[in-house]
């Protein structure tokens, strides 16, 4: 989805720096994006939020690169299944401190940026697993409910100081961390979820269902009675 | 500064589901693994497998179960060069991207299918052609080079000047030598972004087949299409298309807009497609053509791809599919077998729904690679219980006459036809088996004509 969005944005002619795990991808990502209309060179630098004590040169050394940067967009994340977490409590605690703990020490350290500058974009990728308690995302959902609510707040306090938060909440798109499972009804291709998420970016509008079809799905579900969700499998 | 250790599960592959090939005949169970990072996926799989255009079983597994690398998430560019045109991608690169990417910087893939829902390595592993062969050969002609991970997992750059017999036998191999990983190309200038079209109708099939070779001396595109519905004296009839890129000044100023297209919604129920539906939309289709004779500026999409107007419309043809036999007959010894096997056709009662009908040129270098000079058939058809016995009775015409028959759209011939039309059989099998001995590498495709081991 990251690349998806990427493009999108190379297309629209924005400046771009690229943060990711390993230096030989972030390469050939990078030389893709020229290609699709970013301005040359795009630059990179590893980062993994895994590790928070990368984070803050990262966004350094992308400040620098840039020339002063406007937006962070965050769309990294880890994702398993109920199942998966509940046979193993190691990978639980990752997803829990990834998913949640890290991404916002991330996106403190990208708004302390941002704010120092006068302002900025920072744009987040949660999803609609956090609106509601549900039987196949009850660990990966509390994570992203948890970020939502943060990412609320934060547009909340900082909105007045130029800070706009733009909270991306997807519903099922098919990329590479959804290779395994069924795709739902209304599942989404990476690129029009880009294309509405850019919009976003560039509208700053503060919450962004992707497809938006699922903002009508969730406005659905939000409202479902707990009996239903302990009968239903979704 | 210590990286933790590891504990992401590598959910890489879907569960086993039926996959199939654009007939949407056959099916085979088949776990597809992708990744953005394709070499990890591919150390465990038998075949990559891209968009899936290829019509029958040639990206299908030998063995249900077995698991496939989905190249299409490996879809980067990785550079272009403007001065020599050399483009290099990932394998899983969709060259409707390249296009709208590069159309609008005057640039075009040199040689295009049908289609432009394919990935570049599908172009390689089928060494596919197009309106343009008799003028540019195949896509294989125009590759500068290919990343191949082969069957002990290094990684061979090969071209045609390293790795010679590899590189043949990759162009045109249907992924049998090895996981295609990156591939790089030369892409041709073009002086507008439109197409200048003439359109010509023939009231029978021998002046059609006359016009389309004679249009190849002059135009760098050209295809036939022909209505094999109709009883004689109209049987064959149908209309020639030639075009060729427009200049400049022929041009109209603005660039072509994105085509709107439209998507088959499900599967149509298999008696919704009638020959007589058939029959009344060729008729239309020809009279169409009638009124459209003469030259004029037409969106490349709409000359290279108007079938892409229509998302799925291999659905059309119902849960059994179809399937597409296509094959090439040598024109040295003039048209007379070209007619005979056409008229074949319908003794036969074969339920041709649509026609399509190239020049074809020299043989290009892909051991395997389907055109050879002559003329191209390429005839779509329901599937139904006769379809096997159409098809053995066209390839015996084939084999008699000295053509061959296209892999990529094969689904039904049988291994004793494809042994008789293929003397180059063998030294492809040779160069394969030198690479991967233990012939890790297979398909439905290789275990139905070449016996491999399912």
């Amino acid at each position: 989805m990251g690349r998806a969005l990427a493009r999108e944005l190379s297309r629209r002619g924005h400046g771009l720096f690229l943060l990711g795990r390993t230096e030989g991808e972030l390469e050939r990502s990078a030389r893709d994006l020229e290609l699709h209309g970013a301005p040359p060179p795009v630059h990179y630098a590893r980062c993994d939020l895994r590790q928070p004590e990368l984070f803050e040169g990262a966004l350094a050394t992308a400040e620098t690169a840039l020339g002063g940067m406007d937006t962070v967009v965050v769309t990294a994340g880890l994702f398993a299944t109920q199942e998966e977490l509940e046979s193993d409590p190691r990978l639980t605690a990752e997803l829990l401190q990834i998913n949640f703990t890290n991404t916002i020490l991330f996106c403190e350290a990208a708004r302390r940026r941002l704010l120092a500058r006068g302002g900025g974009t920072l744009c987040v990728f949660s999803s609609v697993a956090g609106e509601r308690g549900r039987k196949p995302v009850v660990l990966y959902g509390a994570t992203k409910a948890g970020l939502t609510r943060y990412l609320e707040g934060l547009d909340h306090r900082y909105f007045s100081q130029g800070l706009r938060v733009v909270t991306v909440k997807p519903g099922f798109v098919r990329t590479s961390m959804t290779i395994g499972l069924k795709p739902p009804p209304f599942a989404g291709e990476p690129d029009q979820v880009a294309k509405t998420v850019a919009d976003a970016i560039e509208r700053s509008r503060p919450v962004v269902y992707a497809p938006p079809i699922w903002a009508l799905i969730m406005a659905v579900v939000r409202r479902l009675p707990r009996f239903v969700l302990r009968r239903a499998d979704f | 500064m210590s990286t933790p250790k590891e504990t992401t599960p590598r959910r890489f592959c879907s569960p086993p589901a039926p996959v199939t090939g654009w007939g949407r005949f056959p099916a085979r169970e088949a776990r597809l693994c992708a990744n953005e990072d394709l070499p990890l996926v591919t150390p465990h799989a038998t075949l990559s497998r891209g968009l899936g255009r290829s019509y029958g079983d040639a990206a299908l597994p030998a063995k249900a179960g077995d698991a496939l690398a989905s190249t299409v998430l490996a879809d980067r560019l990785l550079c272009f060069d403007p001065e020599t045109g050399v483009l290099r991608a990932e394998a899983g690169c969709p060259l409707w991207r390249i296009i709208e990417l590069f159309l609008p910087r005057g640039w075009f893939p040199p040689v295009t299918p049908g289609t432009k829902y394919v990935t570049l390595g599908g172009m390689v592993a089928a060494d596919v052609h197009g309106k343009m062969h008799h003028s540019q050969g195949t896509f294989g002609a125009h590759v500068v080079s290919i990343l191949l991970e082969v069957s002990d997992g290094r990684q061979i750059e090969c071209s045609p000047e390293n790795e010679t017999e590899l590189f043949d036998a990759t162009l045109g191999g249907m992924g049998l030598t090895g996981h295609i990983l990156e591939v790089a190309f030369r892409m041709q200038k073009v002086p507008s972004p439109w197409i200048l079209e003439e359109v010509d109708t023939f009231p029978d099939v021998r002046s059609l087949l006359l016009a389309l070779r004679d249009a190849g001396q002059r135009w760098p595109f050209t295809v036939a299409w022909a209505d094999l519905l109709n009883p004689p004296p109209l049987f064959g009839r149908g209309a020639l298309m030639k075009g060729r890129w427009a200049s400049p000044e022929e041009a109209p100023a603005h660039p072509p807009a994105a085509k709107k297209s439209f998507r088959v919604p499900a599967v149509f129920p298999d008696w919704f497609l009638q020959p007589w539906m058939v029959r009344a939309f060729n008729r239309l289709y020809f009279y169409r053509a009638q009124r459209a004779k003469g030259g004029r500026v037409v969106h490349p999409e709409t000359f290279f791809y108007p079938l892409d107007a229509l998302h799925d419309w291999n659905r059309v043809y119902g849960p059994r599919g179809f399937t597409q036999y296509q094959c090439v007959l040598p024109v040295e010894q003039g048209f007379d077998v070209h007619e005979r096997f056409l008229y074949r056709l319908r003794e036969l009662k074969a339920p041709v729904f649509l026609a399509v009908i190239k020049d074809c040129g020299p043989e290009g270098r892909g051991i395997l690679s389907f055109p050879r000079p002559g003329i191209s058939y390429a005839l779509d058809m329901p599937l139904s219980d006769r379809t096997q016995h159409i098809v053995d009775e066209l390839n015996e015409i084939v084999v008699a006459v000295g053509g061959r028959i296209y892999l990529a759209k094969d689904a039904l011939t049988r291994p004793q036809h494809f042994r008789a039309m293929e003397p180059r059989l063998e030294r492809f099998l040779t160069v394969r088996r030198k690479w991967d001995p233990s012939l890790r590498f297979r398909s439905a495709l290789s275990a139905r004509l070449f016996g491999d081991q399912a």
